[in-house]
């Protein structure tokens, strides 16, 4: 697996993540070198097998739909990088 | 108290210092006040420390007081401990080792931090880790590195590389540390302390900060076997706000220790007859040595060092498998001669040891990175300056504020583990990579299933090699993962292990070896354990005083 400087851009795109010129050279060589050891898993046939998600069976932990934490707003807020109010406050979502 | 007697508290385990607090002979409040000075003198050189809580800790060991004095709480009442800056502490900064996080206070506790303050530990500090707890060496925190105590140029393993060195310096009588890929155990293994991965399930993850959920659990560090049965029954557990936590009760290995009602050696719950396994694998395969099982009573006969009345050996019935393929690869001769010798030692003390071969190895490596990154790029997606965190001064716009906060917040670690996960995780690759990962997976607990069917604990090296030099192994990523070789198919599988010391190096390096046990054995891994510290001496060995520490002020 050879990654290339358009994947490269493509994964800073998903990622959410503006590189620097450096940056983007050093991912491309480290993450060609990375894929191509996983790359080995292909020595394994497992045509048809199951995938393991989970180490073990888990069943859902169902429980009435009531609220129990109360109302934590301001808590909440105090992390805020911004607020107005009792909101979070960002730049304009729509443009 | 004068000098000599507080450096005497430091060398002591988290419950020789409990017993001492219950019998009067110290204070919580001084205990507490003793470790937080010595942190204040010695953590500069160290660094396992990020943050302090001097105000909450001491107002919390006076709180540990009353419950000591009302003859509550449990054998930690009292005692000083360091959580690793991953896992959520109320209105205490908590920042997984970011700069994404550098100023985040939690405005809850996690699960295993309300079970601790219920039972009257007293917090005194976050430990350095990892950033995000990616990395096996504390290099990559934003806050600095960690040095290992043994050797202040090299590294004390990680990701939990602070609460090791913390409980190795004295600057913790134990420590708090998770483990998605061996970040319990390598650590351990690089500053000569005994740790606990427990089985997936065992401990909620509610309020850990979450790297690869699938593989990530929280579990002890301390200076022998019984302090890290005494801190895993004190935070293991059902918790509905995390359904993977499967145990009801929690554990109960107060017969590691002598606890509960004081009578060393009584059975534990259930049966008390056997080493290996429960929660199925282990069930009805006739050992003599199993454990607990999902009630969470960690069930098993007899306290360490008591030998066997009729006058057997401590290890009778004991059947371990020796995967000779894992010695085989590259590893350093000083490891693999400890670990080998440790097997013998095991079997001179009554345990059937058979080498068998426990295929795939090669592949859990793989695997692991692709399934961790992967499960670590949708976690981390959270983190977009928006609710908390880290924002960025420079955007001008709602989508530069994402990749702005996000380039300037993580690490280089980080930006490599999430853009690895986005790419196995992205259409055209996602069944090259992730699928399979997922396949090979199940492949891979199959063989350790297998291998623990006729045997009731695995043994083998915690890492291919001691702690290394800082600086050594951090500009080469692929070599940092194939380090972890040893460790990650436990988080793979779910399965339990715990590393023990069990050797030093030509340089004086300590070295670890784990058992693996089948899920829920933690019970007779911790008899196992015990048994094995009755008989060496390894985990009594401290580091050599550095200097100023020891000495009269």
């Amino acid at each position: 697996m050879q990654i290339t400087d358009t994947l490269i851009d493509y994964l800073g795109e998903l990622s959410r993540l503006e590189l620097s010129e450096e940056e983007k050279q050093a991912r491309k060589k480290d993450l060609t070198d990375i894929l191509n050891y996983m790359d080995r898993l292909n020595e394994i046939d497992t045509t048809g097998l199951p995938e393991m998600t989970h180490p073990f069976d888990a069943s859902n932990n169902f429980r009435e739909d009531v609220v129990s934490n109360g109302d934590r707003r301001q808590e909440m807020l105090e992390n805020a990088p911004d607020k107005k109010g009792d909101f979070f406050k960002v730049f304009s979502t729509v443009p | 108290m004068n000098v000599n007697q507080t450096n005497d508290i430091r060398g002591l385990t988290a419950l020789e210092l409990g017993r001492l607090i219950k019998e009067r002979k110290i204070s919580s409040l001084e205990a507490a006040r003793i470790y937080i000075d010595a942190i204040k003198r010695e953590d500069g050189e160290i660094g396992a420390y990020i943050s302090v809580f001097e105000e909450a800790a001491l107002a919390q060991a006076e709180a540990a007081q009353k419950l000591v004095d009302s003859g509550v709480g449990g054998p930690l009442a009292g005692v000083p401990a360091a959580v690793k800056d991953a896992i959520c502490v109320k209105g205490e900064r908590t920042t997984a080792g970011s700069k994404i996080l550098e100023d985040f206070r939690p405005p809850y506790d996690a699960h295993i931090i309300e079970k601790m303050k219920e039972a009257g530990a007293v917090i005194i500090g976050k430990a350095n880790l990892d950033e995000f707890a990616m990395g096996g060496s504390t290099e990559t925190s934003y806050f600095g590195v960690t040095r290992n105590p043994w050797d202040l140029e090299r590294v004390p393993g990680g990701s939990s590389g602070g609460s090791a060195a913390a409980v190795a310096a004295g600057l913790a009588p134990y420590a708090i540390g998770s483990d998605t890929g061996g970040s319990i155990r390598q650590p351990c293994a690089f500053c000569n302390l005994t740790g606990i991965k427990p089985t997936y399930g065992s401990v909620s993850r509610y309020g850990l900060m979450a790297y690869a959920s699938s593989l990530d659990q929280i579990g002890p560090v301390g200076k022998d076997v019984r302090d890290c049965a005494a801190v895993l029954s004190m935070i293991s557990g059902r918790d509905k706000r995390d359904s993977t936590s499967v145990i009801e009760h929690g554990f109960d290995f107060s017969w590691a220790w002598g606890g509960a009602g004081g009578s060393a050696g009584s059975a534990g719950a259930g049966n008390g007859s056997s080493w290996g396994g429960a929660g199925g694998a282990g069930a009805g395969n006739g050992s003599a040595w199993a454990a607990g099982g999902m009630d969470g009573a960690g069930g098993s006969a007899g306290a360490a060092g008591t030998g066997t009345a009729d006058g057997g050996r401590p290890l009778d019935g004991l059947r371990i498998a020796l995967p000779t393929n894992y010695f085989a690869m590259g590893l350093a001769e000083d490891v693999k001669d400890a670990v080998l010798k440790a097997a013998k030692a095991m079997s001179g003390m009554g345990a059937q040891v058979d080498e068998i071969e426990i295929p795939l190895i090669e592949y859990a490596v793989p695997a692991y990175y692709i399934i961790a990154c992967a499960e670590a790029s949708s976690n981390l997606s959270r983190y977009d300056g928006v609710k908390y965190g880290f924002r960025s001064k420079e955007a001008g716009d709602i989508l530069e504020m994402f990749y702005k906060s996000r380039s300037e917040g993580f690490g280089a670690e980080v930006k490599r583990r999430i853009m690895l996960g986005s790419f196995v995780l992205s259409s055209g690759y996602f069944d090259a990579y992730y699928k399979k990962a997922l396949q090979v997976r199940g492949l891979i607990k199959g063989s350790f299933d297998e291998a623990l069917q006729q045997h009731d604990f695995i043994l083998s090296p915690v890492s291919p090699t001691p702690a290394y030099r800082i600086g050594q192994q951090i500009s080469d990523p692929l070599a940092m993962y194939l380090a972890d070789i040893y460790t990650v198919s436990l988080n793979l599988s779910g399965l339990p292990g715990i590393a023990l010391p069990c050797g030093f190096d030509r340089e004086g390096m300590p070295i670890g070896m784990q058992l693996i046990g089948k899920p829920f054995s933690e019970g007779g891994l911790i008899r196992a354990g015990l048994e094995w510290q009755a008989a060496t001496d390894y985990h009594k060995k401290r580091p050599e005083p550095r200097k100023g520490r020891g000495q009269a002020e």
